[in-house]
């Protein structure tokens, strides 16, 4: 066998252009194949590392309008989810009851808007938003001092400042719990007292430039529904697994129990999604883009494939004389076949190295324009090598099989 | 010791058999080589010397008639049977050498004892040892490319004695050498045939190397028309 494999890399390098050429098809092939597997990997591991930061698990339940009011929709616009369409507090507790040991956190959220705080001479523009205690377990800030918000402060004026937010508004004091500061929205003025401070991050997505930072006040959900005049009940919750809890069996459970309570409700229905499952949708869609290419690959690979037994042809046509020497010295038809199929397999083997080499390149080259870590698959390089084989052997056989059965005088006598 | 190394009772080949071109080349051939004979067989182009020399090789199988190489049937054999018997029973020395191009001498003297499976170690040992037995022991990774006829033909008769054949079978062997050359190649058989009892079945259409051995076997139209004393034959 060894002796097969050097005879075969000898007559490789005997003919070096022409193997170059013959392998070129081979060597596209895999290249194709590898480079597409290796940006794939690499865009697919990118964003599940990101997503995985942002808690991929979690799950958003939120209305959705029912699609066989979508004409209507077209029509008359997007109708606003009215009071009896809301998620109400009661359903949530049902669900906390049922699925209790199952979730860590459910967390409620109520934007009331930008306002302006003024002190002095200073001025910030903070978001208020009104939150849950669970909040903080799900997407809440680090606490620096005070607390966070509490289910019992009910609808007290408190709230929860950003350190940032301190430092402008309060740049002297250097204990800010319990002041109070005004803030101004829309028209109205409202007075808070601020129970707790915590750190602010950086928003990674949305650069800020130099000019201040518009930071979040934190109060109390109920809070922020009186001050809105809204009725009981939410557009949207988001809830955080237990940890361990597999969470796309929870997404569709949680989906179908919210949903039961809108199976008499015409315009409104229930969706749950998480970016888990979001994300799952996009790997699913890169898969069928690399199938695709891959199918591509698979006919530039035939193509080299047949190159490949099309050169063998001629090798043997040119090794005619050769082959009638070794039968007369006594090889067999099974060793001439060996030989010529481990031909084919080493051109194409190294072709498929080759392509390798080349696909590893130019998808690392591809991920670090689009800047992710390039992560070459082991799998596909393993299937690749394989695959390579497998097209010697093929594209191999029937032209060894010719050379096997040459008839030994008819050989010795070619010219 | 008892059996002849060929045997051939009634040898007819017929090529293009059945078909309106059909062709009787060999019109049943009675031959006998004794264990370490060295015979010659002459003829004119065409009178079926290669037919024959093809079917003594085991390279072919008669259409007619039996034959008994070294005392295994090699009518009946089967493709791989034949390899075999090329293999063990016959060393082929060819008039234009037949060397694999890409290979060193040691390599082709190799090639053989390869197919019959031996050991590399043993191959090489053997190799060098035949090489050094014809002259040929300075040129061992010398390429064909790089060698004389006389050389070739020197590594090729290694090669044909690589495995131990009982019978060479050297086909105008000294058809492409000049004379000198041609010398020291007979004088090589001879040597072969004296000192290593081979028999040698020498085919040529030359009369003055025909003469050297002890039998020469005349072929004309397919049939063996007479059967002499080598004139110049001495031990």
């Amino acid at each position: 066998m060894i002796d097969n494999i050097l005879l075969a890399f000898s007559s490789l390098f005997a003919n070096k252009m022409r193997a170059l050429l013959t392998m070129l098809g081979i060597i596209i092939g895999i290249g194709a194949v590898i480079a597409i597997v290796t940006l794939g990997d690499s865009l697919t591991g990118s964003i599940t590392d990101s997503m995985n930061s942002m808690g991929a698990s979690n799950i958003t339940v939120s209305l959705q309008q029912k699609s066989s009011d979508d004409a209507g929709a077209l029509m008359f616009g997007r109708t606003d989810p009215g009071a009896e369409d809301l998620i109400t507090p009661t359903m949530i507790e049902e669900y906390r009851t049922q699925f209790g040991d199952k979730i860590r956190a459910i967390a409620l959220s109520r934007q009331l808007g930008n306002g302006e705080v003024s002190s002095g001479e200073n001025t910030a523009t903070v978001s208020i938003t009104g939150v849950n205690t669970d909040y903080q377990t799900l997407d809440g800030p680090t606490m620096l001092s005070g607390r966070f918000v509490r289910d019992e402060d009910g609808e007290r004026m408190v709230a929860v400042v950003s350190d940032v937010f301190v430092e402008s508004v309060f740049p002297n004091s250097q204990n800010v719990l319990g002041e109070s500061f005004d803030v101004t929205v829309g028209n109205a003025v409202m007075r808070f007292f601020i129970a707790g401070v915590y750190e602010y991050e950086e928003n990674g997505f949305i650069s800020m430039d130099n000019s201040d930072p518009v930071t979040t006040v934190y109060i109390p959900v109920e809070t922020a529904r009186r001050l809105l005049s809204e009725s009981e009940g939410y557009e949207s919750l988001t809830i955080m697994g237990a940890s361990g809890e597999d969470s796309t069996a929870l997404m569709e459970q949680t989906e179908s129990f919210f949903a039961s309570y809108y199976t008499h409700n015409d315009s409104y229905t229930i969706a749950a999604s998480s970016l888990e499952s979001m994300l799952s949708t996009m790997t699913e869609m890169l898969d069928t883009v690399k199938l695709a290419v891959a199918a591509i690959a698979a006919i530039s690979l035939l193509v080299g494939g047949i190159g490949v037994m099309n050169i063998m042809l001629v090798s043997i046509t040119e090794r005619t004389r050769e082959i009638g020497v070794r039968k007369a010295l006594g090889a067999r038809n099974l060793d001439i076949r060996i030989q010529f199929i481990t031909e084919s397999v080493v051109i194409c083997l190294v072709g498929g190295v080759f392509g390798i080499a080349l696909g590893v390149g130019l998808g690392a080259l591809g991920a670090s324009l689009v800047g992710t870590p390039a992560k070459p698959s082991i799998a596909a390089i393993g299937m690749a090598a394989g695959f390579s084989m497998a097209i010697g052997v093929f594209f191999g056989y029937y032209p060894a099989n010719k050379a096997a059965k040459l008839d030994p005088i008819e050989a010795l006598r070619y010219e | 010791m008892s059996s002849p190394m060929i045997e051939m009772h009634g040898i007819v080949k017929t090529y293009y058999q059945g078909k309106p071109n059909e062709l009787e080349i060999l019109h049943g051939i009675d031959l006998v080589v004794n264990r370490g004979e060295f015979v010659s067989i002459v003829g004119e182009s065409g009178s079926g010397k290669s037919t024959l020399m093809n079917l003594i090789g085991a390279l072919d199988r008669p259409t007619k008639g039996s034959y008994l190489l070294d005392g295994v049937d090699v009518s009946n054999a089967a493709d791989r049977q034949l390899s075999d018997i090329r293999n063990r029973k016959i060393g082929f020395v060819f008039q234009n050498f037949n060397l694999i191009g890409r290979a060193n001498a040691q390599k082709n003297v190799e090639l053989p004892m390869l197919y019959a499976g031996f050991p590399a170690r043993e191959r090489s040992r053997r190799a060098k040892q035949l090489l050094e037995m014809v002259g040929m022991d300075q040129r061992s990774k010398h390429l064909p490319a790089e060698l004389s006829g006389g050389q070739k033909q020197r590594v090729a008769i290694a090669r044909a004695l690589s495995c131990d054949a009982p019978l060479l079978l050297a086909d105008e062997p000294t058809g492409a050498l000049d004379t000198a050359t041609s010398r020291t190649v007979m004088d090589l058989f001879h040597k072969l045939h004296r000192e290593q009892g081979k028999t040698i079945v020498l085919i040529t259409h030359s009369p003055q190397l025909a003469a050297e051995t002890q039998r020469v076997i005349t072929l004309i139209d397919g049939n063996i028309v007479g059967e002499e004393k080598g004139a110049a034959y001495h031990d």
